[in-house]
């Protein structure tokens, strides 16, 4: 950390924002005293004057002190996504073979009661920050909080799940602590030397990488959702809870939320979420006849979406398109009708563990990525799917 | 204002194809395209532009033929372009990506904004974006849509969220990454407007004009290394149903309860 002398006028700004009393002003400029500084990085945004900078050295000089696999446990308003528990669970493998211990990181307003449903799925360890200015996520704000645990606590990896937040939290973090980031993986392990191998794939799923992050630590990863299994819940106050505090005075926190748009329908799991995803293209024909599909998505307790046809039509919301200009999903099973399979669509759906494609045209694309093809008419078939499901 | 837009020229991820002998991609004969998300960034900031005074200025990094991504934006109607080349570059993983092109933007006067594509459709990872915010340490919104309003202070912006939308209000100068929207058409320049791009500035910067320390950027600068590559596991023969849907049905259920999907 560094105050610029010709450009801090000592306001005192910054020292107010600093949760550490790591700042001091004298003689009109402010010093940091890099003892007592967790590098949160809150006094970068609060100075009016630019005058303090990281200089953000790459890699960690000594690993060997960076210890436990970490959790980053997304929740919105109290309620944990999915992928923080298919997370701990694969987490729990990892921390088990290097030896080391499982603990889950949660940030946010009002959370206090997560501790134990995360300690249900497994950490040994849950770190919590509990402070109002982390209700609504802001980069500024969850930056401060996770850069003061992983300073404070240097953990040897930390995985992130790849939502909306996710990735967008995790290379903010990756990049103010100067750290390596490896993005959407579909699998991790441990190699022979104990590091962490992220495979993930790339080219538009043409490709797959294995890839390390020898000198920095934490190791850090985002994971798709819907990859790893969920870690089962058990009742257990067997956990040890570290509650730290940070005070974020809102002014430095320099985005904020002006209000939310729902795209969420009651019942409807988004589709990067879903374990199941039912999806339509042209071939359905009709807005209304989305209904069927509605319906054999929550027979299968998935949920549905559709080609990027459907977008450009009205009949379903952006959010909802499958495909490489929309979301890439990685579901247990993608069950696709009417769906002929341009290319796009195909290079989003490659990471589904099946597909089964419906659709009259034998010759359909769709069909040269699916484990189950299925020549016919979807109006026929789904309401006997859907009657057979139901029973 | 100068509005720093950056791209980057991508293989046309729909036709590529991977040698599953050396676990590489086939480059041979695959076209390279300007990134289709940068595409629509650089469309927001040309309509921020009708709106506001400003300069457009269009940065890369990659080898010497990315020049024919830069001269398309250019063309499109771009004001000026960079492009950032130089040995020392190659091999860069986000981290050395996000710092060669935050140390490039910081060499330039009156930056307001920074847009990119919210990721390129051969890495995917979305990452550059974020990071060369921190790098520039700079506010940022991503997974933007459309920019609302934009004022000398702030702009506000209309970006995707798991369950549906988030109007964020920024400060700025910053940087935002951008979806695209389903009804974006590409631009495609006119003769004229191809022919008056040639007239336009287009410089490429070396490791030495951006502070010169070539250990900070490219494969020594990087924090991941990839260490295999290789083509994914086949899914196997589709196994095709092709009778009465009474029996397609019965058949997919039989499929359904053999992967376990339903007990």
């Amino acid at each position: 950390m560094q105050v610029s002398l010709e450009k801090c006028t000592g306001c005192g700004l910054c020292l107010k924002a600093c949760s550490f009393e790591a700042i001091t002003v004298t003689d009109k400029k402010a010093n940091i005293n890099l003892d007592k500084c967790t590098f949160c990085g809150i006094c970068i945004s609060a100075c009016p004057f630019d005058a303090i900078s990281m200089q953000r050295l790459a890699g960690t000089k000594d690993v060997s002190g960076y210890k436990d696999v970490w959790v980053f446990c997304e929740q919105e308003k109290g309620k944990l996504k999915n992928v923080a528990s298919e997370l701990l669970g694969k987490a729990a493998e990892l921390a088990e073979e290097v030896d080391q211990r499982l603990c889950a990181v949660v940030i946010g307003s009002g959370i206090e009661g997560l501790g134990a449903k995360l300690a249900g799925f497994g950490a040994e360890v849950v770190y919590m920050v509990d402070e109002e200015p982390l209700g609504t996520y802001s980069p500024d704000a969850y930056k401060a909080a996770l850069s003061m645990l992983v300073n404070k606590y240097k953990p040897n990896m930390m995985l992130f799940g790849a939502t909306h937040l996710g990735r967008d939290i995790a290379p903010t973090v990756a990049a103010h602590l100067g750290l390596g980031l490896t993005a959407d993986c579909t699998s991790l392990s441990i190699n022979e030397e104990g590091l962490l191998k992220q495979t993930r794939p790339a080219f538009g799923g043409n490709l797959m990488a294995d890839i390390l992050t020898p000198e920095s630590r934490p190791q850090m990863a985002t994971v798709r959702p819907n990859v790893f299994q969920r870690a089962e819940p058990v009742n257990t106050d067997d956990f040890q809870l570290i509650k730290e505090s940070i005070t974020i005075n809102p002014r430095n926190i320099r985005t904020e939320l002006v209000e939310e748009i729902s795209g969420r329908v009651e019942g409807e799991k988004p589709v990067d979420e879903a374990e199941v995803v039912v999806s339509g293209g042209r071939g359905v024909g009709a807005e209304e006849n989305f209904e069927i599909l509605r319906k054999v998505a929550k027979a299968l307790k998935g949920t549905i979406g559709c080609s990027r046809p459907i977008v450009e039509l009205g009949w379903m919301p952006k959010p909802r398109q499958v495909g490489q200009s929309g979301k890439t999903v990685s579901p247990t099973l993608y069950v696709a009708c009417g769906i002929s399979g341009a290319i796009q669509h195909k290079v989003g759906i490659k990471s589904s563990d099946i597909i089964i494609a419906i659709n009259k045209d034998p010759d359909a694309p769709i069909f040269e990525v699916a484990n189950l093809g299925v020549v016919g008419d979807i109006f026929k078939i789904l309401p006997l799917l859907l009657e057979e499901l139901e029973k | 204002m100068k509005i720093v837009v950056c791209v980057k020229q991508v293989p046309d991820t729909t036709e590529v194809e991977v040698d599953k002998k050396t676990g590489t991609i086939i480059r041979e004969g695959v076209p390279s395209i300007l990134n289709p998300f940068d595409e629509f960034a650089l469309n927001l900031a040309l309509d921020i532009k009708k709106e506001t005074e400003g300069t457009i200025v269009v940065l890369s990094m990659g080898p010497p033929q990315a020049e024919d991504a830069l001269k398309k934006c250019l063309a499109i109607g771009a004001d000026e372009a960079i492009l950032l080349s130089d040995r020392a570059f190659a091999g860069s993983d986000t981290w050395a990506t996000s710092l060669a092109l935050a140390d490039a933007i910081a060499l330039m006067d009156d930056v307001g904004l920074v847009l990119c594509g919210q990721q390129a459709i051969d890495g995917d990872t979305a990452q550059v974006g974020p990071e060369m915010a921190q790098h520039l340490e700079m506010p940022h919104v991503s997974y933007v849509e459309e920019i609302r309003e934009i004022s000398k202070k702030s702009v506000i912006c209309k970006k995707e969220v798991d369950a549906g939308y988030h109007i964020i209000k920024c400060k700025m100068p910053a940087v935002i990454t951008c979806l695209a929207t389903s009804d974006f058409q590409p631009k495609i320049p006119s003769i004229m407007e191809i022919m008056k791009a040639k007239r336009k500035k287009l410089e490429v910067w070396d490791c030495q004009k951006i502070g010169g320390d070539a250990d900070r950027y490219g494969l020594t600068g990087s924090l991941t290394q990839v260490v295999k590559s290789y083509a994914p596991s086949d899914r196997g023969e589709c196994v095709m149903v092709n009778e009465m849907p009474e029996e397609a049905v019965k058949q997919i259920l039989q499929f359904l309860s053999d992967e376990g999907v339903i007990g």
